[in-house]
C-alpha cells in the first residue's frame, strides 16, 4: 500500500468476508437437507407458503424442482407462473372473446385460481414486481385471490404452495421480502456441482403418508416452545418463521412415522427453517460448549445429523420437557449452526451488525419493484386502437351499451352476427399519466480517515433529501467506494426507514478506486433509465484516486483509469454533479467533473444541509435527465 | 355476492381476542369502532405481526347492525323518514377488502354493463364505497396503493358520500366508512397528506418477550390444527369485546369531557407543535371512546396520555436528523406536562 494512505486507526474488515468454498460434506449436508425441506414442503404446500431456490439455471436446479414436483404430484395443480404475467391472466378477468361474442361480461379465471390447492412454480422470482408479488402475498395470506377490476368483483380460492426460484447474482437481487418472509424454505444451491445431488430417500408415497398423520398432528405445547427458544436463540423474532418451525417438527414427525413430534424433529427443523434467518449465534452464557463454533472442516457429518442414533433419540425423549426453559440443547444449536449458510455464518462470527437480519432484508429491490413504475392509470379516452394504444375493452363497452337498443332498431334486419355493436365512436383506449420519478444516486467517497467525516454529512444529506422528497415519490440510492470495490449501500428508496438503517452501518476507510465508483454509479443510473426513471448522480470526491481497474494501485494510473471511466460516462448523457470535498480546489476533480461531462461544485467544508441545497439547486439548473 | 371478509360461514377468522399483545392496535381499532368519528386507524409494522389478522378479527367481532332490505348502501332504516313497509334485516358490519390493482370502476362504482348490453338498462352497479357504508373499508400496503385511488378515497371519506359522474350516470349515494391502512415503512412512505387525515396510527412489532412469542406461536399453532374448536374456544371472550362496545356506544355521549381535559389536550397540542385543531379534536375523541370502553364517566388524565402517541404520533413534524420515535417524542411531552 502506499504510504500517504491514512490506513491506521481504521479496521480493514473487508465489506463482505468472501464465503470459504464449501467442502465436499457441506455441499452434501445443504443437498440432504434442502431435500428434506422439499418433503416438508410437499406434506402441507400451503401450510408453509412455500420454498425459494437460490440457483443458477441449470442441472442442479433441474433435479430440485423435478423432485418437488415429483413429491406434489396427486396433491394438486402444478403451475408455472411466468413472473411477467399479467395481471388478468394471473388474477382472473374479463375474457373477452366470450364476452364480445356473448354480448355480455364474461369473467375467466386466473392462474391462481386454477391452482388452488396446488403449487405455482415462479422461475426468475427475484424479478417478480408490483402486483404480481402482492398476488402472491395475497394468496399466501388468506388462501384467495380478490378482483375488483372491469366490472367484475370475485374472490376465488388460490390455496397454493409457492416454489419460488431465485436466480439473483448478487445481495442485492433477492426476493421481494415479504415473499421471502411468507415462505418457511430457502435454500442456496450455487455452490453445488450435480455430483452432489444424490438421490432423495423420501418419495411421493412417503410424503402422501405423512399428509394424513400430519393433518392429525396434536397439541404439543413443549414442541412450540423449544422452537422459539431456539428461534430467539438465534435472533430470529418473527412469530411467522416460529410458526414455520413448528409445522416443519410436527411434518418430520409425520414423514418418519410418527404422531409426536421429537427433539431431534425440533432440531431438524430449526435448521431448515431458522438458520437460514440467523441474525445471532447464540450467546456464550447461554450454551457454553459452543463458545468456538464448528469451523467448516468441524461441521459435523450431514448423516449423523439426520439419521440420528435410534439410542440417542429415545435419550432425549425421555426429557422431552427439559429443554423449554433451561439452557439449549447444545447438539441442536450446533446443528442449527452447521446449517447457517457459509457466508452469513461469516458475517454473524464477524459480529458485522452492519448487516442485521432487516438490513439484509431491506436490501432486496423489493420495495423499489412494488413501486408504480409505468404511470398511474387514468382511466379511458376515446381514441383509436393501434400503435401504443390499448383498447379498454371495459369502457368501450359501457361507451357502446346505451346505443345497443338504437342501434338494433337502426340496422332493422340487416341481420349482423355480432350480438354487440360496437362502432368507431365508441372506442375507448387506455390512458396513462406518465409522472416520472427521480432518482438521486450518491457515489461516495469512503477512503482514507477524513472520510469518516464526510460521510456523516453525506448521510445527513441523504436522509434530508429522503425527507423533502417524499412527498414527491422520489428516490434516493448510495454507492460507497473504498478500499477496492465500490458497493451499492442503499439501492434506491423512497423509505427513510430502510435509508437510516442502511446508512448507520456504512463504515470508512482504505483506498480509493475511483474508476470503479465512476462505473458503479453510470450503471445504476442507467438502470434507472431503463426502468423508466430519470436518474441524476451525484459523485462526492476529492478526486484522488490510488486505485485502478485490476486492483492496479498507484495514483498516475488510478487517475488515468478514472478519467477514461469518466469519459465513458460522459457518452450515457446522464445528469451528474461532482461535489468536490478537498480542502482547496483540486485540479483532478474539476478535470474528473469536465471529462464526465458533470456539473463541478467545489464544497470543502460541506454540511448536510449545503449538500442538500447544492443538490436542490443543481437539480433544477441541470433539469432532469 | 358477499364481499365482506367477515363471512363465517366460510372459515371462521383468527378470534380478536386471542391476539396475544398489540394493546395500541387493537385498542385503536375498538376505538375506531365505538366513534367512527375519530377518523381511521393506520397501522403500521414490520412484516407477520399480525395487523391483517386484527382487522379480520375485528370484522368477526362487531356487533350486526340493521340495513333497509336490499339496499346496495346498506341504508340504515332509522335514517328514512318513512318506515311504514320497509323491510330490514340485520347483517354483519361490512369490513370490505380494497384490494391492490382495483381499478376506479370498482371502488366508486359505475354503469353496469351487463344490464346495459342484454337489457339496454342505463343502472348502477354500485362499488367498494357503497359496500363499505356503515362498515369499514381496508387497505393492506396502503402506502403501495396508487396515488388517484388514494386522492378519491381520501376526497370520498371526508365527505361521506361519493359522487359518480361517469358514463352519463349521475349518482350520489352515502359512504361513511372507518378507513383501516396498513402498511410497511420498509416499502415507502406514506404521503404527509394522508397521514394526517388518519385519527389514529399505531405501531405494532413482534412482542419483546419470549414469553409472548411462545404464546403468539402456540395459539396460532392450536387455530390452525383446528380453527372451529379454537373460535369456541374464544368465543365468550369475544362476546365480551363486543359486549364492550356496545355497551361504549351506548354511553359515549354521556361521557364528560372536563374542562381540565381540555386544558390539558391543548397544552399537549401545543407543546408539541402540531397543526391546526384536527388534533385536539381527535384527541378528545379518541380520549372519550377510550373512557366509554373502560367504562368511565369523564375523561381523565390517564385516558387522554393513553390515546395521545396514537392520535399525535403521526402528526408531528418530522425532523430526519432526529432518531427518536414520534411516540417517544409525545411521551416526553406528556412527561413534561406536570399539572
Amino acid at each position: 500500500m502506499t504510504a500517504n494512505l491514512p490506513f491506521t486507526g481504521v479496521q480493514g474488515q473487508p465489506l463482505h468476508a468472501p464465503a470459504p468454498i464449501p467442502g465436499d460434506d457441506v455441499r452434501a449436508m445443504v443437498w440432504a437437507d434442502s431435500c428434506m425441506a422439499a418433503a416438508c414442503f410437499a406434506v402441507a404446500p400451503a401450510g408453509f407458503g412455500g420454498i425459494s431456490v437460490r440457483a443458477h439455471a441449470g442441472p442442479v436446479r433441474d433435479r430440485m424442482v423435478a423432485h418437488v414436483s415429483g413429491l406434489v404430484k396427486g396433491y394438486g395443480p402444478l403451475r408455472k407462473l411466468p413472473v411477467h404475467c399479467p395481471d388478468d391472466r394471473l388474477a382472473g378477468g374479463l375474457d373477452l372473446a366470450a364476452t364480445l361474442s356473448q354480448g355480455r361480461p364474461v369473467a375467466q379465471r386466473g392462474l391462481l385460481s386454477e391452482a388452488d390447492g396446488g403449487v405455482v412454480v415462479v422461475p426468475m422470482a427475484e424479478r417478480a414486481e408490483g402486483l404480481v408479488v402482492t398476488r402472491l402475498l395475497n394468496a399466501l395470506d388468506s388462501g384467495k385471490v380478490a378482483v375488483e377490476r372491469d366490472g367484475l368483483a370475485h374472490r376465488l380460492d388460490a390455496r397454493v404452495g409457492v416454489v419460488a426460484l431465485d436466480e439473483g447474482l448478487d445481495d442485492h437481487e433477492t426476493l421481494a421480502p415479504a415473499l421471502a418472509d411468507r415462505l418457511a424454505f430457502s435454500f442456496d444451491l450455487r455452490a453445488l456441482s450435480i455430483r452432489d445431488c444424490v438421490s432423495p430417500t423420501i418419495h411421493a408415497a412417503d410424503v402422501e403418508a405423512a399428509r394424513g398423520r400430519y393433518e392429525q398432528r396434536s397439541e404439543q405445547g413443549e414442541i412450540v416452545e423449544a422452537v422459539m427458544a431456539i428461534a430467539d436463540a438465534f435472533g430470529v423474532r418473527s412469530a411467522r418463521i416460529g410458526l414455520f418451525a413448528v409445522r416443519a417438527a410436527h411434518a418430520l414427525a409425520a414423514l418418519n412415522g410418527r404422531d409426536l413430534a421429537s427433539q431431534d424433529d425440533v432440531g431438524l427443523a430449526a435448521r431448515l427453517v431458522i438458520a437460514p434467518r440467523a441474525t445471532q449465534l447464540p450467546s456464550v452464557e447461554q450454551t457454553e460448549p459452543v463458545e468456538d463454533e464448528p469451523s467448516e472442516q468441524d461441521r459435523p457429518d450431514p448423516r449423523d445429523q439426520e439419521q440420528a442414533d435410534p439410542k440417542d433419540r429415545s435419550d432425549l425423549q425421555a426429557d422431552d420437557n427439559s429443554m423449554d426453559q433451561g439452557p439449549l440443547d447444545d447438539r441442536v444449536v450446533e446443528a442449527v449452526t452447521a446449517a447457517i449458510p457459509a457466508d452469513l455464518l461469516q458475517q454473524l462470527k464477524l459480529g458485522a451488525a452492519f448487516q442485521s437480519q432487516s438490513s439484509r432484508s431491506a436490501a432486496g429491490q423489493g420495495a423499489v419493484r412494488m413501486a408504480p413504475q409505468r404511470g398511474r392509470p387514468l382511466g379511458s379516452k376515446r381514441g383509436r386502437i393501434g400503435g401504443h394504444q390499448r383498447l379498454h375493452v371495459v369502457d368501450t363497452l359501457r361507451t357502446a351499451a346505451p346505443w345497443q337498443t338504437l342501434r338494433k332498431r337502426e340496422r332493422g334486419n340487416a341481420g349482423v352476427a355480432s350480438s354487440v355493436d360496437v362502432r368507431a365512436d365508441d372506442i375507448r383506449v387506455r390512458r396513462f399519466k406518465h409522472r416520472e420519478e427521480s432518482v438521486t444516486i450518491f457515489v461516495v467517497d469512503a477512503s482514507g480517515s477524513s472520510a469518516l467525516n464526510r460521510l456523516a454529512e453525506v448521510k445527513g444529506a441523504v436522509e434530508l433529501l429522503l425527507a423533502e422528497s417524499y412527498a414527491r415519490r422520489d428516490y434516493v440510492g448510495l454507492i460507497a467506494f473504498r478500499g477496492s470495490a465500490a458497493e451499492l449501500i442503499l439501492p434506491p428508496t423512497r423509505s427513510l426507514v430502510r435509508a437510516k438503517r442502511a446508512l448507520a452501518a456504512l463504515p470508512g476507510g482504505g483506498g480509493t478506486p475511483l474508476a470503479l465508483a465512476i462505473d458503479a454509479g453510470g450503471q445504476l443510473a442507467s438502470d434507472c433509465r431503463k426502468r423508466g426513471q430519470s436518474p441524476r448522480v451525484v459523485f462526492m470526491t476529492d478526486g484522488q484516486a490510488n486505485v485502478g481497474y485490476g486492483n492496479a494501485s498507484g495514483r498516475a494510473a488510478a487517475h488515468a483509469d478514472a478519467l477514461s471511466a469518466a469519459r465513458r460516462f460522459a457518452t450515457e448523457r446522464l445528469s451528474a454533479m461532482l461535489i468536490d470535498t478537498s480542502p482547496r480546489k483540486s485540479s483532478k476533480a474539476a478535470e474528473l467533473s469536465q471529462a464526465m461531462a458533470a456539473h463541478y461544485l467545489p464544497l470543502p467544508h460541506a454540511s448536510a444541509e449545503g449538500i442538500t441545497a447544492a443538490v436542490a439547486a443543481a437539480a433544477s439548473s441541470v433539469g432532469r435527465g | 355476492m358477499l364481499r365482506g371478509i367477515n363471512d363465517l360461514g366460510e372459515r371462521a377468522a383468527f378470534p380478536f381476542s386471542a391476539i396475544v399483545g398489540q394493546t395500541s392496535m387493537k385498542r385503536a381499532l375498538l376505538i375506531s369502532a365505538v366513534d367512527p368519528a375519530v377518523g381511521g386507524v393506520l397501522v403500521f409494522g414490520d412484516r407477520g405481526t399480525g395487523k391483517s389478522t386484527a382487522v379480520r378479527a375485528l370484522a368477526q367481532l362487531l356487533p350486526k347492525m340493521r340495513v333497509v332490505l336490499g339496499s346496495p348502501y346498506n341504508i340504515d332504516p332509522t335514517s328514512i323518514p318513512e318506515t311504514d313497509g320497509v323491510k330490514s334485516r340485520l347483517v354483519p358490519v361490512p369490513v370490505v377488502d380494497l384490494p391492490l390493482g382495483a381499478t376506479e370502476d370498482r371502488v366508486v362504482g359505475a354503469l353496469d354493463i351487463e344490464k346495459a348490453l342484454t337489457q339496454g338498462e342505463r343502472s348502477f352497479q354500485p362499488g367498494l364505497l357503497a359496500q363499505a357504508n356503515r362498515g369499514f373499508l381496508y387497505i393492506d400496503e396502503i402506502n403501495l396503493l396508487e396515488d388517484h385511488l388514494v386522492d378519491l378515497l381520501l376526497d370520498v371519506a371526508a365527505s361521506g358520500e361519493n359522487l359518480v359522474e361517469r358514463e352519463g350516470l349521475s349518482i350520489r349515494h352515502p359512504a361513511r366508512f372507518v378507513l383501516i391502512g396498513s402498511g410497511n415503512p420498509e416499502e415507502g412512505e406514506l404521503r404527509p397528506q394522508l397521514l394526517d387525515r388518519f385519527g389514529l396510527s399505531v405501531d405494532v412489532a413482534t412482542p419483546e418477550a419470549i414469553k409472548d412469542r411462545i404464546e403468539v406461536v402456540r395459539r396460532r399453532d392450536a387455530f390452525d390444527r383446528d380453527p372451529t374448536a379454537f373460535y369456541e374456544k374464544w368465543k365468550r371472550k369475544d362476546a365480551q369485546v363486543r359486549r364492550s362496545i356496545v355497551s361504549a356506544r351506548e354511553r359515549l355521549e354521556s361521557v364528560d369531557v372536563p374542562d381540565r381535559a381540555l386544558e390539558r389536550a391543548a397544552a399537549l397540542c401545543m407543546a408539541l407543535g402540531t397543526d391546526g385543531l384536527r388534533g385536539e379534536l381527535t384527541l378528545m375523541r379518541a380520549a372519550r371512546a377510550h373512557a366509554a370502553l373502560e367504562g368511565e364517566e369523564q375523561v381523565g388524565e390517564a385516558a387522554l396520555d393513553f390515546v395521545a402517541p396514537m392520535v399525535l404520533g403521526h402528526r408531528l413534524r418530522r425532523n430526519p436528523l432526529d432518531d427518536s420515535r414520534a411516540v417517544t417524542r409525545v411521551e416526553k411531552a406528556l412527561a413534561e406536562l406536570v399539572g
